[in-house]
């Protein structure tokens, strides 16, 4: 019986291990659905989430991986993102309306960046007067993280006030897809594709250069590359700053996925954004896809298929998972 | 000449006082051998060179200069490398990325690349597996040859023959045979057999303190000194 296990779990990896999971999840609920035209646009809608969650969890997955930081002020990168977006594109309104997709792409992308430049400003902030301090102290990065995102949460509230604000899409975003009965909203097809190119592009970066390689290795054995004559210090600044800007890009992202924001968005997408990083592996880009991947996924067809389970269904994978891989999917470390 | 001077050096690990006063020279050239019993405070001598656990009070002067407060990564600069008793080798990285990940500038010198591979041929036959996948020794080598990858002038090796089969153990020795023909190498050991066939100069350290140093071949000779440091028969 072992044997057949082993046998069973040696092919299992050999045809992509822990990566075929959302392929099993996709077609455990293209039956349960029944209605092939349901299943992709809730397949679409979930990849989309998942792609969008991915932004927001990779450069939590990686300072942890690296600096041992746990950063629950992550969120104020997502809020601040979404907020400033949103306020870029408002003052944008006209080339946003306009029937030309070149002013429509031109005022999403000054949307997009402005969202960047605020995360690499404030995660080069963040680091240097809030975290750095509290090196190596648990207890206090969590108490002074949550602190400076109660902070953050107010300072929107202060400028931008309680009142949901609303977000506007550019005008070759809005509308779906009709390919026969299924229809594909062209906005989650958009997030899909940013989302992918950004992996794409971060992915690239960690296997195939050197700063890439130093943060793989620090994530495993800070200690150790230091010793090998790396500054891991410096290094972690410029990944915080990385991961701000990515968190500030998904906040912006989702904010024209959901078109109504309000300064409580990151502190509520945090908690998805930890399960999504506990169950990728700490430390691990690829497991951090996957993890998002998953709970995107899970999300939109538990919504479908049992509404009142779909705040619970998250944590029942993430417990399901730490189950069967307490290090995650697929951890950094070996 | 003396490569390396420890001075009164004393290292505090959280509440506990590990070494209380540490004294002695590496000269430059061959192996220079620390021995001791378990937990007698080798390895945390080694890591408070490397600068990973800071001394205080007491100095490390490494070619004449100063350099108890410099970072781990400037002492690592300063041209000397580590490989620690756990061999601190990154898993998930291949065996190539290992190696390139220990070169200041990023790519390999072919003659230093092509004598490691002289030194260990399994790091060539197995260059591209991630090295989590390799055996105890194959891992102990790789940790060696990443300290070598580029001319240093002192290497800290702290136990290498640790769990690792007699074959390995006579493999390495000839190995650091040829590395200390052109650098100093600073081994920690408790493989007394080992030790012997590689050091020219040692110290025991016992509870935190120096007890002995000199030539390896008069503490060779001296049984009883052995049994009182060592407690190799007692």
């Amino acid at each position: 019986m072992n044997a057949l296990t082993e046998t069973l779990g040696q092919k299992l990896g050999r045809a992509g291990g822990v990566n075929l999971l959302p392929l099993v999840v996709a077609a455990v609920a293209f039956v349960l659905i029944g209605a092939p035209s349901s299943w992709v646009t809730l397949t679409v809608a979930g990849l989309a989430m998942g792609m969008m969650l991915f932004l927001m969890a990779s450069g939590l997955s990686l300072v942890f991986g690296l600096m041992d930081v746990l950063n629950f002020g992550h969120s104020a990168f997502v809020s601040f993102g979404a907020f400033i977006s949103a306020t870029v594109l408002a003052g944008l309104g006209g080339w946003l309306t306009a029937d030309s997709w070149v002013l429509n792409s031109l005022a999403l992308a000054a949307a997009y960046l402005a969202a960047i430049c605020f995360g690499l400003v404030a995660g080069w902030f963040f680091e240097t007067v809030i975290i750095k301090p509290v090196y190596r102290d648990h207890l206090r990065q969590i108490l002074i993280t949550i602190g400076a995102m109660i902070v953050a949460e107010q300072t929107i509230l202060a400028f931008w006030g309680g009142t949901p604000l609303s977000v506007a899409r550019p005008n070759f975003l809005e509308g779906s897809w009709i390919i026969g009965d299924v229809s594909i909203e062209i906005y989650r097809a958009f997030a899909f594709a940013l989302g992918a190119v950004v992996f794409i592009m971060l992915y690239l970066v960690l296997n195939r250069t050197r700063i890439g390689l130093l943060i793989r290795a620090g994530v495993e054995n800070r200690e150790m590359v230091e010793a090998l004559g790396f500054r891991v210090d410096r290094l972690f600044v410029g990944v915080f700053m990385l991961g701000s800007a990515l968190a500030a890009l998904g906040g912006a992202m989702w904010a024209g996925y959901e078109t109504l924001i309000t300064p409580a968005l990151g502190g509520q997408l945090m908690i998805v954004v930890f399960i999504v990083v506990i169950i990728g592996g700490l430390g691990s880009i690829e497991g951090t896809l996957l993890g998002a991947i998953l709970v995107g996924l899970m999300t939109n067809y538990i919504g479908f298929l049992a509404p009142k389970l779909a705040l619970a269904s998250n944590m029942i994978l993430m417990v399901a998972i730490l189950l069967w891989r307490p290090n995650g999917l697929r951890p950094a470390v070996k | 000449m003396t490569l390396l001077s420890i001075r009164n050096m004393k290292t505090d690990i959280g509440q506990y006082a590990v070494l209380h006063d540490i004294s002695f020279d590496v000269p430059e050239g061959g192996v220079f051998v620390l021995l001791g019993r378990n937990g007698a405070g080798k390895t945390t001598t080694l890591r408070s060179i490397m600068g990973l656990w800071k001394p205080s009070p007491g100095s490390v002067l490494f070619k004449g200069e100063d350099i108890t407060s410099h970072h781990t990564a400037d002492i690592a600069r300063k041209g000397i490398a580590y490989v620690p008793e756990n061999m601190g080798i990154f898993g998930t990285l291949t065996v190539d990325e290992n190696l390139i990940l220990a070169t200041t500038s990023g790519r390999f010198d072919p003659a230093r690349l092509a004598r490691i591979h002289a030194l260990f041929p399994a790091l060539e036959q197995f260059r591209d597996k991630q090295a989590w996948s390799l055996s105890g020794g194959q891992k102990q080598m790789l940790s060696v040859a990443r300290a070598i990858i580029e001319p240093r002038a002192l290497i800290l090796i702290d136990e290498p023959t640790k769990g690792l089969a007699p074959s390995i153990v006579d493999a390495m020795a000839g190995a650091f045979r040829e590395i200390a023909q052109t650098t100093t190498i600073l081994l920690v050991e408790q493989n007394f057999t080992f030790a012997r066939s590689l050091g020219r100069d040692m110290a025991v350290i016992d509870d935190g303190r120096v007890a002995h140093s000199g030539s390896m071949e008069d503490f060779a000779a001296d049984t009883a000194l052995q049994d009182r440091l060592l407690s190799l028969s007692a």
